[in-house]
């Protein structure tokens, strides 16, 4: 086959996935980026230039205190998703020596991220609620005489959530990357006379620094637009941005809600970038 | 057998903590949904029986389940399909180095890290700008494949980098075609990865939420339902739900896991 015809059908191959992400991908974003610019009234949007969309998101206190608040469950679920995967990984990864054990254990994290995201968010309920498992046991040992009110509908409930959704995000990156490490240099760590926790700070934490940034852009981007849990976990009183968004498209105000998904995109992307500043991911993939 | 340090235990311990915390809950509303006919949202549980199962199936309680879980099932079988296709394809390609390889590379990255009400959002509009009415199984379908897509394609490479391309030159050799070639060595050869894709392409569609909630058009996909059902449904009814799609996520995780086996072993004889 000639060289320019051998060309052309690599490019004929990948038609289908560039067509699928211009049309419901690109093309989508461009679109949510000219209606932010659009006016609308009460039922309908009006094709005009305007920055009025954005000028009432930031002059407005009640988006300001959406973004910090969504910024603080994007910190908080970070932090508590990290601070689970790593040790789970670690431990499945340098402790579990059996090959076909690690494999079960390892299924054994991935499998409830296969079934429904709502169905974990409501399975809280019997356990957080206040006739649930954990008030149930606080009172019946006489722990308290009043039920908690603050495990379920709060934000400890909504960070709760999430960390039990999106923590395997964190833990497969982390456990790939912990994998990868040659086993000889903690060989010849601990041969030079390092302690277990200097192997840990100097050899295998920088080593598994990328699976940690990849595993962080993840949650960054699930958190970020997250609206399902803050909706089911926070009882109708926390606001995100993701859910900013979505009741602004319930009130069919699309050029707002557009308007704050441009920001959001915005955001995120200066948080990933931010993240990949510091490591190098590329050797990952 | 070497002797364990206390920092194993320690692990041990917390990794136990860890699966009890992603399965807990879960049990917990599986155990609910088998209680008596009496039983409310909360424990303890009274008595045992098939009730909020069986109410499940009833219409006029719950919605119509039944309905939701058809269209779901028939938009993951599409989405599956689809990812398959069009990722074997890119990744064919990705086999050389080609010009816009790296935009089309970093596209399907841009896929996994923009946020997914976003997607929503950005396909809901331009179906309106466009005049188009949103549907499940047009809009939807191309929601779905931004999510499925992406993973199916990282798979992919994966696959293809640990192929031996040696049995492909070997037929073209023997003077099979290249479409010949595809079909019975490429194919054979990663066919149990595709079992793989194939299932978490499927799970993916089916329990997605956020990519679908705003294109779905006038009819609900289940996971849309169950999201309907939590504001309006507070007897144990919404777990038997719940139970019963968790039931057969598992199944079919099951199903892939002995397919995967079967098609491994194929390929070792």
């Amino acid at each position: 086959m000639s060289k320019g015809l051998k060309a052309l059908e690599t490019y004929a191959l990948v038609t289908p996935q560039t067509l699928v992400f211009l049309l419901f991908l690109v093309f989508p974003i461009v679109m949510i980026a000219i209606v932010s610019f659009w006016q609308f009234n009460g039922y309908a949007m009006v094709p005009a230039f305007t920055l009025d969309n954005y000028i009432g998101i930031f002059t407005s206190d009640v988006s300001l205190k959406t973004y910090l608040n969504t910024f603080k469950y994007v910190a908080l679920v970070w932090f508590f998703s990290l601070a689970i995967a790593f040790p789970v990984a670690y431990f499945l990864a340098f402790h579990i020596r059996n090959q076909r054990l690690q494999i079960i254990l390892f299924l054994i994290c991935t499998i409830p991220f296969w079934t429904s995201n709502i169905i974990r968010m409501i399975s809280w309920i019997p356990v957080l609620g206040k006739e649930g498992l954990i008030n149930q046991l606080l009172i019946g040992s006489g722990f308290r005489e009043v039920p908690v009110e603050w495990l379920l509908y709060s934000d400890f409930a909504i960070v709760l959530g999430m960390v039990h959704l999106y923590n395997f995000f964190m833990i497969a990156p982390i456990f790939n990357s912990l994998m990868r490490i040659d086993r000889s240099l903690i060989t010849a760590a601990l041969d030079m006379g390092a302690s277990g926790f200097q192997v840990l700070r100097e050899v295998i934490l920088p080593l598994s620094a990328p699976g940690i940034a990849i595993g962080s852009i993840f949650i960054v981007t699930l958190v970020m637009g997250e609206f399902v849990t803050v909706r089911l976990m926070g009882g109708g009183q926390a606001a995100s941005v993701g859910k900013l968004i979505q009741t602004q498209i319930g009130s069919l105000q699309y050029p707002l809600a557009a308007a704050n998904a441009v920001i959001l995109l915005i955001v995120t992307l200066i948080l990933v970038a931010g993240i990949l500043r510091v490591v190098n991911i590329r050797q990952e993939l | 057998m070497e002797k364990r340090s206390l920092s194993f235990y320690l692990l041990a311990a917390f990794f136990g903590l860890f699966v009890l915390f992603l399965y807990g809950p879960m049990i917990a509303i599986f155990m609910l949904s088998l209680q008596g006919e009496e039983g409310t949202l909360t424990f303890p549980m009274r008595g045992f029986s098939f009730y909020w199962l069986g109410q499940v199936f009833q219409e006029q309680r719950v919605g119509s389940f039944v309905e939701a879980f058809q269209r779901s099932l028939l938009l993951g079988i599409l989405v599956t399909v689809l990812s398959i296709v069009v990722t074997v394809l890119a990744a064919l390609a990705f086999r050389q180095r080609f010009r816009g390889s790296n935009i089309i590379f970093y596209l399907t990255i841009a896929s996994l890290i923009v946020p997914s009400v976003l997607v929503s959002l950005g396909i809901g509009i331009a179906f309106q700008v466009l005049g188009i009415e949103t549907n499940w199984f047009s809009s939807g379908i191309g929601a779905h494949l931004t999510w499925t897509v992406p993973f199916a394609f990282l798979i992919m490479l994966g696959i293809f980098n640990r192929f031996n391309p040696a049995y492909e030159e070997a037929a073209k050799d023997l003077g099979a075609s290249d479409v010949k070639t595809f079909w019975e060595i490429v194919l054979p050869l990663i066919a149990p990865g595709l079992v793989g894709i194939g299932i978490l392409g499927f799970t993916l569609s089916y329990d997605e939420f956020t990519r679908t909630s705003l294109v779905s058009g006038q009819d609900n996909t289940l996971p849309l339902e169950i999201f309907g059902m939590t504001t309006n449904v507070t007897s144990p009814a919404l777990y038997a739900l719940g139970t019963l799609t968790t039931v057969f996520s598992f199944s079919l995780i099951a199903i892939a896991f002995l397919a995967y086996n079967f098609f491994s072993q194929q390929q070792k004889q």
